[in-house]
């Protein structure tokens, strides 16, 4: 399967260059990868029935254990088939959807095709930072669908919802898997999973982890940007944010739920979080007149009821959530499918303006009703069994049954009334409208909507073929394994539920008005997108004010604070353990002597200076006199380079120079223009300090210099090698260079990366600031930036 | 000295001519700049000249320090900041138009091929299954040279060399002639 993911890259990787030459025919090619990884992943089903896990590992950096791994187990095979399948039809449906004569077709193909190794890759990794990594990959693919080619304010704003909060999770979850991964001695998941470490570090991880899966599939507090999404394209949304993304949180937590549903950090934020954003999502749903706001709400509300039902981790549950998962992809993508064939065809997606859609679309009707069906939880379809067994999971006599079985059931409520509203909103006809005018939806779309919807009606009555696979997953966990999946029980409590979840879903949705009315009175404070608008706005305040105080644009503040940690971080350990005694004679050679005074009176020479160049040549001097030091120890190389370093520096300098004023500023006197004499002893008091500071700093690197240099009474072992070393092993005679090509040589390469980087940022502040100079438009988001540096 | 009229020596005009042979060495380009081409430098031929004629001769000593380095005193950083200095002389003797006639090639382009050639010379041994920078020796014998001393780190310095070359080339162009575009456009304000 390894081998599958890769191709998912590669291909994703060519198709821009692809759809450049056969424009949506890039989406068919995109789908022949997912439909292979299909097959490929088919011919394993018998190994994953039998419990046997197919396994394929590949190093690719031995030495540090990391390597890419692929388990594919009865959770894994469930979900390839969901993201296999779904992609499969999602690309060829967008194919037709794509408009012809836009240009992006290759980026969104791309993007697809990637999105999809990812969430294979996820679903299939044993390895946890591989996990994080497809975790990651998913969420960037969904930013950039969502965003578009950001052109509107509305998709980027969205796009960055998704991005700031799935990422968010994404970082606690890093963070959470190493810890686990740490206390487990393990990074693999399967290794992880059998033998569950224990601890409050591993309570803390859990916790973490469950804010990824909480943001991931979009639960309360986090649920907003996934309704925000919604103005990607359909097939991004059907696809990613319906059958395949959001379902990574809940694929994540089944993962976890045979090993940790027995710990309350577990089970209870999930089951109270999936619970809430359940009732909330479907009550949402119920005010919603865009119809992929409407099923944006719905899938809120249905990963709600999933992360319930494989949170809690009993056998009936986990079987019942295998079945919701692949039903919800089946008909969650099938509606969206329809809504986006409806906006296509009619121009609108608001259920205001929709009418007799039904009588015109008889085909399609059908279709989105199966799937409908489904979602309502009517027989003969998969939904019906999957939430037959959810109920039956659920129907024992303690208080947490009983509260889950409550919520679960008021969820399925407003599922069911939302459903309503979905299919007449979008087929029914209106009393006193005219028709909507709607072109035919055309063979493309109508067969990728009637391959999930009729999976969905096939799968319900032959859901015998599902239940091994259901079972295989949920064997790990513990309760009563007398139930299985099927379509008909009997007549039993769970199915008078059912009943009486339709008749009350219907009365829900006759009342849909008052449902209007009183929804939408959650007072301002508790609102989720409040809430993440708060958090953003908080945080770049947080920025704003932390820049401000540190980047305060003074040179001499930053100067000091270089220094001041110089002198005390040394200096503290210093005087901790005291200085070496220094034993070395004052000069071990009369030419040290002069040189000595001419450094020695340059620097006395500098402090006097009033002219910059001045200053500028006697530092040279300086420079020039520690070069002819070194150069009488016999340091040729040293001072080769200090010699020539300190000419590039006066070189630099002179150049710079010339945009500044001969004599050294004296702000206080210019600008007050010599009237006014109260600001001369501020500046006093200031120069006082920056003289303290610079004495210090000066004081202390010399004394240091001085005393380790002399304390040192024959070559460090180290340095012995490499001049035994030079010639036998980097065949150098010169010990300097061996060291700087050869022994050291990835220092070397670290440090001219630096000067790399240092010289591409001095030429764009260079530059860039005579850009900015010449500006005289305010661009947007300039005044931010002046903002900061004030 | 600093007269714009000294500084020009005309070329002869190309012609399709056969070339006499009273003419036939006569310069076919410009050696100096005309007198308007540095607009605002203060001109010395004297100066100029000097660079000129010492220019290739500060090149090759650069050169001659990037291969001693391993033997002797040198190396590609002191190599490649005497190379520098060479394009430092001719800014300083002519200004921006006087160093865009000393090199063609961009500087970011050369430091990214510094930076390339010495990761590749790294990352080269791993092809063959040893560490990355492990390094070998050659000893060829040329025939007029004798038996020469070849060390693959040798590649590496010529990174360090092309990249502290391109860096001293960048100063110039954006402390040097970045700062002189603008204060001329700033003049012409």
């Amino acid at each position: 399967m390894l081998i599958a993911i890769a191709a998912h890259f590669a291909v994703a990787a060519m198709l821009p260059l692809a759809a450049r030459r056969c424009g949506r025919a890039a989406f068919a090619i995109g789908a022949l990868v997912p439909a292979g990884s299909l097959a490929l992943a088919l011919t394993y089903l018998p190994g994953v029935l039998r419990g046997t896990p197919h396994g394929e590992s590949v190093h690719w950096a031995e030495r540090i254990g990391l390597l890419f791994t692929v388990r594919l187990d009865a959770l894994a095979m469930l979900m390839t088939l969901l993201v296999t399948g779904v992609g499969a039809v999602v690309l060829c449906y967008f194919g037709r959807y794509a408009d012809r004569d836009e240009p992006g077709h290759g980026r969104q193909a791309g993007l697809m095709v990637a999105f999809a190794g990812a969430m294979l890759g996820l679903v299939l990794a044993d390895d946890v930072l591989s996990l994080y990594v497809y975790w990651e990959i998913t969420t960037i693919a969904s930013f950039l669908l969502v965003g578009g080619a950001g052109r509107d304010e509305e998709s980027r704003r969205s796009a960055k919802q998704a991005l700031v909060v799935t990422v968010f999770g994404g970082l606690a979850l890093l963070l959470g898997l190493i810890v686990l991964a740490v206390a487990a001695g393990t990074f693999r998941l399967s290794g992880i999973l059998a033998d569950p470490p224990d601890g409050a570090a591993v309570t803390a991880a859990v916790a973490l982890l469950l804010v990824g899966v909480a943001t991931k599939s979009a639960q309360v507090p986090f649920h907003p940007w996934l309704p925000a999404a919604m103005v990607a394209p359909t097939p991004v949304s059907a696809y990613l944010h319906a059958a395949a993304m959001v379902k990574a949180g809940v694929y994540l937590a089944a993962r976890l739920a045979p090993a940790f549903a027995d710990r309350p950090v577990f089970w209870v934020p999930l089951v109270v979080l999936g619970l809430w954003t359940m009732v909330l999502g479907g009550f949402r749903a119920l005010r919603q007149h865009d119809l992929k706001l409407l099923l944006a709400f719905g899938t809120v509300s249905q990963l709600g009821f999933l992360l319930v039902l494989v949170a809690v981790g009993t056998y009936t549950a986990a079987l019942a959530g295998a079945a919701m998962l692949l039903a919800h992809g089946l008909f969650k993508s099938t509606l969206f499918l329809t809504a986006g064939a409806v906006d296509k065809g009619t121009g609108t997606r608001d259920i205001r303006e929709l009418s007799g859609l039904g009588r015109q679309w008889p085909q399609l009707a059908t279709l989105a009703g199966l799937a409908a069906a489904s979602m309502a939880g009517l027989p003969p379809l998969l939904g019906f069994v999957g939430k037959e067994a959810a109920l039956k999971a659920f129907l024992h006599a303690t208080p947490k049954d009983v509260a889950v079985l409550c919520g679960i059931t008021a969820g399925s409520v407003f599922t069911v009334a939302y459903t309503l509203r979905f299919l007449v909103g979008a087929f029914g006809t209106r009393p006193g409208a005219a028709p909507s005018r709607a072109k035919p939806p055309g063979a493309v779309f109508t067969a990728a909507i009637a391959v999930p919807a009729l999976a969905g009606l096939v799968v319900g009555p032959g859901v015998g073929w599902l239940a091994p696979l259901a079972a295989g997953y949920a064997e790990a966990l513990p309760g009563a394994h007398d139930y299985h999946l099927a379509l008909w029980h009997g007549l039993t409590p769970p199915l008078l539920l059912s009943v009486l979840v339709l008749a009350t879903g219907y009365a829900v949705y006759r009342a849909g008005r008052a449902v209007a009315v009183v929804s939408g009175r959650v007072p301002e404070p508790l609102r989720a997108q409040r809430g993440y608008d708060t958090a953003v706005s908080g945080l770049i305040r947080l920025a704003h004010g932390g820049t401000g105080r540190i980047q305060t644009g003074s040179l001499p503040v930053y100067l000091a604070v270089i220094l001041l940690t110089v002198v005390a971080a040394p200096g503290t350990m210093l005087l901790l353990r005291g200085l070496p005694a220094i034993e070395a004679p004052w000069s071990r050679s009369w030419l040290q002597l002069p040189l000595a005074a001419i450094v020695l009176a340059a620097a006395g020479a500098v402090l006097r200076a009033r002219r910059r160049l001045t200053a500028v040549l006697l530092t040279g001097m300086i420079g020039y006199g520690v070069g002819g030091l070194f150069l009488v120890r016999g340091a040729i190389d040293l001072a080769l380079a200090q010699f020539l370093v300190e000419t590039l520096t006066l070189v630099v300098f002179v150049l710079v120079l010339r945009r500044l004023p001969p004599p050294f500023a004296r702000p206080g006197r210019e600008r007050t223009g010599g009237q006014a004499r109260s600001g001369q002893p501020a500046l006093r008091r200031a120069e006082w300090r920056k003289a303290l500071v610079a004495a210090l700093g000066g004081t202390f690197v010399a004394v240091l210099a001085t005393a380790y240099s002399a304390g040192r009474e024959r070559l460090p072992p180290a340095s012995a090698w490499y001049v035994d070393n030079a010639k036998p092993e980097a065949g150098a005679t010169n010990v300097v260079n061996a060291i700087l090509v050869d022994f050291r040589a990835l220092d070397t390469i670290g440090e001219i990366t630096v000067l790399l980087v240092a010289a591409t940022g001095a030429a764009s502040l260079a530059l860039g600031a005579g850009r900015a100079r010449r500006r005289t438009m305010p661009r947007p988001g300039r005044d931010e930036r002046t903002e900061v540096r004030r | 000295m600093t007269d714009d009229s000294t500084g020009s020596i005309g070329p002869a005009e190309p012609t399709d001519e056969p070339v006499d042979w009273e003419s036939w060495d006569v310069p076919t380009e410009r050696w100096l700049r005309a007198e308007h081409g540095a607009p605002g430098w203060p001109r010395s031929l004297l100066l100029e000249i000097a660079v000129r004629i010492a220019f290739p001769t500060v090149l090759v000593l650069s050169v001659y320090l990037l291969f001693a380095g391993h033997y002797d005193v040198g190396g590609g950083f002191p190599g490649g900041l005497v190379a520098g200095f060479a394009f430092v002389m001719r800014y300083v003797a002519g200004g921006s138009v006087e160093l865009a006639a000393a090199v063609r090639i961009k500087p970011p382009a050369l430091i990214g091929a510094g930076l390339g050639i010495a990761v590749l010379t790294a990352l080269v041994p791993l092809g063959f299954g040893l560490p990355a920078l492990t390094s070998v020796q050659w000893h060829p014998h040329v025939p007029v040279l004798g038996e020469l001393s070849i060390a693959s780190s040798l590649l590496l310095d010529v990174g360090v060399y092309l990249l502290i070359v391109g860096l001293v080339l960048d100063l110039l162009r954006t402390l040097g002639a970045g700062i002189e575009t603008r204060d001329l456009e700033g003049e012409a304000r």
